[in-house]
């Protein structure tokens, strides 16, 4: 166990300096930083002003030692200033991603309440009606555009009937109340689309472990119908949903953009996404970038523990 | 005996029946799906020829015009600056207009274009690389195919849309731009399959005499494992097709994919959410055109699967 751990961590580790380079990279892509910063051809702006400039901000340095000196300052908790705003970038982050975490775990508890039953449903009353139910489910869900299944909720809920509110997480005057309603139809615009993919896993591993020799024996055996299918193959069949779990919610966090926008939901896809396309904030889109990066690593890393765990075979290969 | 004759004789009955054999047909080939993509690949391909108006063309008297068979009044609290001249459909504009006029079934005629090319240029890049990734770890293993491995694994770990809304903004956004960003995402589900397959066929006799024979790699990889993993390559195409063309949507419904001047199916839908009091049509049909395109590139991809490579049916 112990060395399958060490080995996962290493290669969260590798993953993370790739990751980071890529980011790195992004953020240095839009040309010299420089020009962000000071406009060509504005006030002031002489070639001794813009290299002063230059070595203020450390960029006349060789791109490995900026390299370093960025992963330096990521590591204590600093990823630079927005460029309009000149907040630290960290402190958006804060402010946002927790509005954005809660749609995520609404949208993920959703999934696995309705995806998972209705996998199992779905494999053990194989060829029935509640199987085409289920598939036709999964289908649909994997087929509709998140954007449009948001946005004709709001036509049906909010603009027909007037029953749930188009957009905003709360009324601004009551912001520390909970209002559950202003998270049904985000929830289900993110939650649609990652219920079809667990059902379609629970479908599958249920059927493979429906097949296996030990259930026919525990069948062979005289166990009750119900006792096969929750004791002895549920347990089971439950490995690849639990594992992918993790990764789900990893992926619900930057999915979430999408509901964000059409909800017009504070979170920080959504504000990075406004920010970098109206004023080209970089700092604020490579952060955003970086601290999804660093929660789906952690996640995985999560998911392979679960695996482990519940998966003897892993830990030993 | 009798029983097998009787057996037979309802068989016979059966196949006579044309109804069950119609649904026989149905149920073995994807007819629907085929259809729906038939239709949106003549739009794609045809589309100055059968769309009824210029999809870019504006005419300000013909704001919001719903669809053709809408007779109902519109409601009296909506904002009179806001109602429309025309309360009734126009036959010239089937589907609708927008807030400018523009004629919606033209529009997603020529989204289908869009939508198309996009798909086609991005898949056919990423199908070129990810294979030859996949080829190449799988043959060569050791250090290479690690490196492979550990590149494909980074890739998963980037948050696709802020990833490709940051090479939007720095290389503009343009439909070039958009196919390549599709690109980057497009390859990585070629890699691990292809590779995994390598693994099998390069075990087999035939590799095994080709080496003795003194073929070089790349004849080998070419002439005797690349026809093996052609099914693989051609069903995974299939099965991602769909995903490719949903991100596409999502990027330019969140205005970060193509310039607005582009008639593209996800842009229609952002367009209209706007306006979605005054006319629900806007957004409705291109999401609905998006929906079927994609669920019937996705039945074909599980058809596709079941026909050519069953072994993936776990996937």
């Amino acid at each position: 166990m112990s060395s399958f751990l060490i080995r996962r961590l290493a290669f969260v580790l590798v993953s993370l300096i790739g990751a980071t380079a890529i980011v790195f990279a992004l953020s240095r892509m839009a040309g010299d930083p420089i020009l962000l910063y000071a406009k060509p051809y504005g006030y002031g702006d002489t070639e001794k002003y813009l290299n002063e400039l230059r070595a203020h901000l450390g960029l006349d340095q060789p791109l490995v030692v900026q390299y370093a000196k960025w992963v330096w300052h990521l590591m204590q908790g600093d990823l630079g200033l927005t460029l309009l705003s000149r907040r630290p970038v960290i402190d958006v982050i804060n402010e946002k991603i927790w509005n954005t975490f809660q749609l995520a775990f609404t949208g993920w508890l959703f999934a696995t309440i309705l995806g998972v039953p209705l996998g199992v449903l779905s494999a053990v009353k194989r060829g029935t009606f509640w199987d085409y139910i289920g598939r036709g489910f999964a289908l649909f869900g994997q087929a509709l555009p998140a954007f449009w299944v948001g946005v004709m909720l709001v036509l049906i809920f909010a603009v027909t009937w007037s029953i749930l509110p188009a957009a905003f997480k709360a009324p601004t005057d009551d912001q520390y109340g909970f209002h559950p309603e202003y998270f049904i139809l985000p929830t289900i615009t993110i939650g649609w689309g990652a219920a079809a993919g667990y059902l379609r896993i629970t479908r599958s591993a249920m059927l493979e472990v429906l097949d296996s020799e030990f259930v026919k024996l525990a069948r062979a055996k005289g166990a009750s119908t119900s006792s096969v299918i929750w004791k002895h193959a549920f347990k089971n069949a439950l490995i690849p949903p639990l594992t992918v779990s993790a990764l789900l919610l990893a992926g619900l966090m930057n999915g979430a953009v999408v509901a964000e926008v059409v909800f017009a939901w504070p979170g920080l896809g959504r504000i990075a996404l406004v920010e970098a396309v109206n004023n080209n904030d970089f700092p604020l889109l490579t952060g955003a970038i970086f601290i999804f990066v660093i929660i789906y690593l952690v996640m995985n890393f999560v998911a392979d523990m679960l695996y482990a765990w519940a998966d003897p075979r892993i830990r030993y290969s | 005996m009798n029983e097998g004759i009787a057996f037979e004789v309802q068989l016979e009955q059966r196949q006579r029946n044309p109804f069950r054999r119609v649904w026989g047909v149905f149920r073995r080939w994807p007819v629907i799906p085929m259809v729906v993509l038939s239709i949106m690949a003549i739009f794609a391909i045809f589309a100055p020829w059968i769309s009824p108006n210029d999809p870019i063309d504006q005419s300000l008297r013909h704001q919001y015009v719903p669809p053709v068979w809408a007779t109902e009044q519109r409601a009296a609290w909506q904002p009179s600056r806001a109602r429309p001249p025309e309360e009734i459909g126009l036959t010239q504009y089937i589907l609708g207009t927008d807030n400018l006029g523009r004629d919606i079934l033209s529009r997603i005629i020529y989204g289908a274009r869009i939508s198309l090319m996009v798909a086609v240029v991005s898949l056919s890049s990423g199908i070129l690389v990810g294979s030859a990734l996949g080829l190449i770890g799988g043959w060569y293993g050791g250090i290479v195919d690690e490196l492979v491995a550990r590149l494909v694994d980074i890739w998963y770990a980037l948050p696709f849309l802020l990833v490709a809304l940051v090479v939007v903004i720095v290389l503009g956004q343009t439909l070039v731009v958009m196919m390549f960003v599709l690109a980057l995402t497009a390859w990585s589900p070629f890699v691990r399959n292809v590779r995994a397959e390598v693994l099998s066929l390069k075990e087999r006799d035939y590799v095994a005499l080709a080496r003795v024979a003194g073929a070089s790699p790349f004849y080998i990889m070419y002439k005797h494992i690349l026809p093996g993993v052609i099914n693989t390559i051609v069903v995974i195409a299939t099965l991602n097709v769909g995903g490719l063309i949903l991100a596409e949507a999502t990027l330019t419904f969140l205005g970060a994919g193509l310039p607005s001047n582009i008639p593209a199916w996800g842009l229609m839908v952002g367009e209209g959410q706007l306006e979605l009091r005054i006319a629900w049509w806007v957004s409705f049909w291109p999401g609905l055109a998006i929906f079927l395109t994609v669920m019937s590139l996705n039945f074909t991809g599980d058809w596709l699967r079941d026909r050519l490579d069953p072994r993936l049916r776990q996937v």
